[in-house]
């Protein structure tokens, strides 16, 4: 039963780290934060797991809090905000994709060196999942980085969230309830704001590409 | 022993044969029920062959013999290979033959002199599809061996029948590099048969054609050879597929009753692969030429990830 169950996590680590890669790819917006609630129900399913293998009852709330907030609410809110901006069929351009994914497969090798001797020293059931939540963290990060309009970025920003969380069930059981139960809200808390900042750049520079606020403006 | 091992071998390559057009017509036939058409019936592929059969063999006065010889041997390199991969019985002597890597070689074999062929006339189409072949090729070859580099890593081997044995062997085992490997494998399944995102089959639209550009200039019982070729490599890599991820069921040697439900069993997963086909035919579009290498890069990363999470997560 353990066993299935550490293949099982091994399997929706890989899942997690197909999706980061998939949000990597991806030019349309509206298929950005479809992929966001597959990843979110991919850490839901690894949390319940670990939960029911390490017999930790806390990560039972803490994957009910996950599904309702990173599967539901938050993609929910971020398809209202897209149809009130109007972006749905927004196709962005971005820097060649092939050389991106390059870049992405030596972030991957870098983290898997990196978290080699790491998940030695670990006694977690599952210790070569911090390898791939550690890519998943870069790549997210990479995103962030190479995306030029302001929603992908906060995608890229919610799906580095997601990452560290998946980092922190596999890796040590999931942190204390108060400290996720801040970060949920945080993030919840993010969304809304990063929603009304967008809505600001739209009507200050009529456009979501944020190189505009690179330029000085003199009044 | 070893006239039940030719008896198998023939059962298998015959099957092979014959299932092949079948496959072809399903997926067309599913394709037009999609579409909201009528379709012309899963048979078709077998009445097309029949027809070409019959019919006169006309040669440009250009051709070489390269032109006449080359599509005896791109069927002969098909049929090779779908003898090859066990479909649903391990127990194949020609297995032996070739490994997974020399399969690729034997694909490769079958494009290079198809390619040479269609140039060989000296038509503007010939020569265009030819580029495009090499072009779509020398992209998905690389991806396709790292797809059985990873699942000879899992099966310390890369025989075709090893893999199918220690895949299914032993107790019940969820590899995720497979995963990666999988999807790695659906496009490069497309690219490599000519399907929907990179070519479409059923046109002759210059523009876009790649297969149909390379045969062309056939006609009669070479072109029916051809397609022929065609559907039995299509029917090659379902069976690849099948074999390396979704091998539950696949006679082992040593065992006759579980022959009796492999062959259903593996007919069912040709159909459910044609199924896939189909719906990824319909509802992606065709893509421009120049997006194939982004299409391919994407296989071959990852398919080089699956390797990397098996060297990581050891399974």
């Amino acid at each position: 039963m353990t066993e299935l169950s550490i293949q099982l996590i091994n399997l929706f680590a890989s899942i997690l780290l197909l999706l980061a890669f998939a949000m990597l790819a991806q030019r349309r917006v509206i298929n950005l934060v479809h992929i966001y609630a597959m990843q979110g129900l991919t850490v839901v399913s690894a949390t319940s797991i670990v939960a029911f293998v390490t017999h930790q009852e806390h990560l039972y709330y803490s994957a009910v809090m996950t599904l309702a907030l990173k599967v539901f609410l938050i993609p929910l809110v971020l398809h209202r905000l897209i149809k009130r901006l109007d972006i749905r069929w927004d196709v962005e351009t971005l820097i060649n994709i092939p050389s991106m994914m390059l870049v992405g497969i030596v972030l991957v090798i870098f983290s898997f060196n990196l978290s080699l001797p790491i998940s030695k020293l670990s006694t977690s059931v599952t210790p070569g999942t911090l390898g791939i939540a550690l890519a998943c963290v870069l790549l997210s990060f990479m995103m962030m980085i190479t995306r030029s309009k302001a929603l992908p970025q906060v995608i890229g920003f919610l799906s580095m969230e997601n990452a560290l969380v998946f980092a922190a069930t596999s890796a040590t059981y999931g942190m204390p309830m108060v400290v996720e139960l801040g970060i949920a809200l945080d993030v919840l808390v993010g969304v809304f704001i990063l929603g009304v900042f967008m809505f600001q750049i739209r009507e200050q520079f009529e456009s979501l590409d944020i190189s505009h606020l690179e330029n000085l403006k003199e009044e | 022993m070893i006239l039940r091992q030719i008896f198998l071998q023939s059962i298998v390559s015959g099957a092979s044969l014959l299932l092949a057009p079948l496959l072809m017509g399903w997926v067309s036939q599913l394709r037009a029920w999609l579409q909201n058409r009528k379709g012309p019936g899963i048979l078709q592929p077998y009445r097309a062959l029949h027809k070409l059969f019959n019919k006169d063999s006309v040669m440009a006065d250009t051709a070489s013999p390269l032109f006449r010889f080359a599509p005896y041997l791109v069927f002969g390199c098909m049929v090779l290979a779908s003898a090859i991969v066990p479909t649903f019985s391990t127990e194949l002597p020609l297995a032996k033959a070739a490994d997974a890597i020399a399969l690729v070689g034997i694909f490769a074999l079958a494009r290079i002199f198809i390619s040479l062929a269609a140039m060989d006339i000296g038509t503007a189409f010939g020569t265009l599809g030819a580029r495009r072949e090499m072009f779509v090729g020398f992209l998905a070859e690389p991806a396709l061996l790292m797809i059985f580099f990873t699942s000879s890593l899992i099966a310390h081997s890369t025989s075709l029948i090893t893999i199918v044995h220690s895949l299914t062997g032993s107790s019940f085992a969820i590899y995720p590099s497979l995963v990666f490997a999988a999807f790695a494998f659906i496009l490069i399944f497309l690219a490599e048969n000519a399907r929907v995102p990179v070519d479409n089959p059923s046109t002759h639209l210059e523009l876009t054609m790649i297969h149909e550009a390379l045969i062309l200039e056939y006609s009669g019982r070479h072109l029916a050879l051809l397609e022929w070729a065609a559907s039995l490599k299509l029917f090659a890599y379902s069976s690849v597929g099948i074999a390396l991820f979704l091998p539950w069921g696949i006679n082992e040697a040593g065992s006759d009753i579980s022959f009796l439900y492999a062959i259903p069993l593996f007919i069912f997963k040709l159909f459910s692969i044609g199924i896939l086909l189909a719906l990824i035919e319909t509802f992606s579009a065709k893509m421009r030429i120049f997006r194939v290498p982004e299409f391919l890069a994407t296989a071959f990363l990852l398919a080089v990830i699956g390797m990397l999470t098996y060297i990581l997560l050891g399974a």
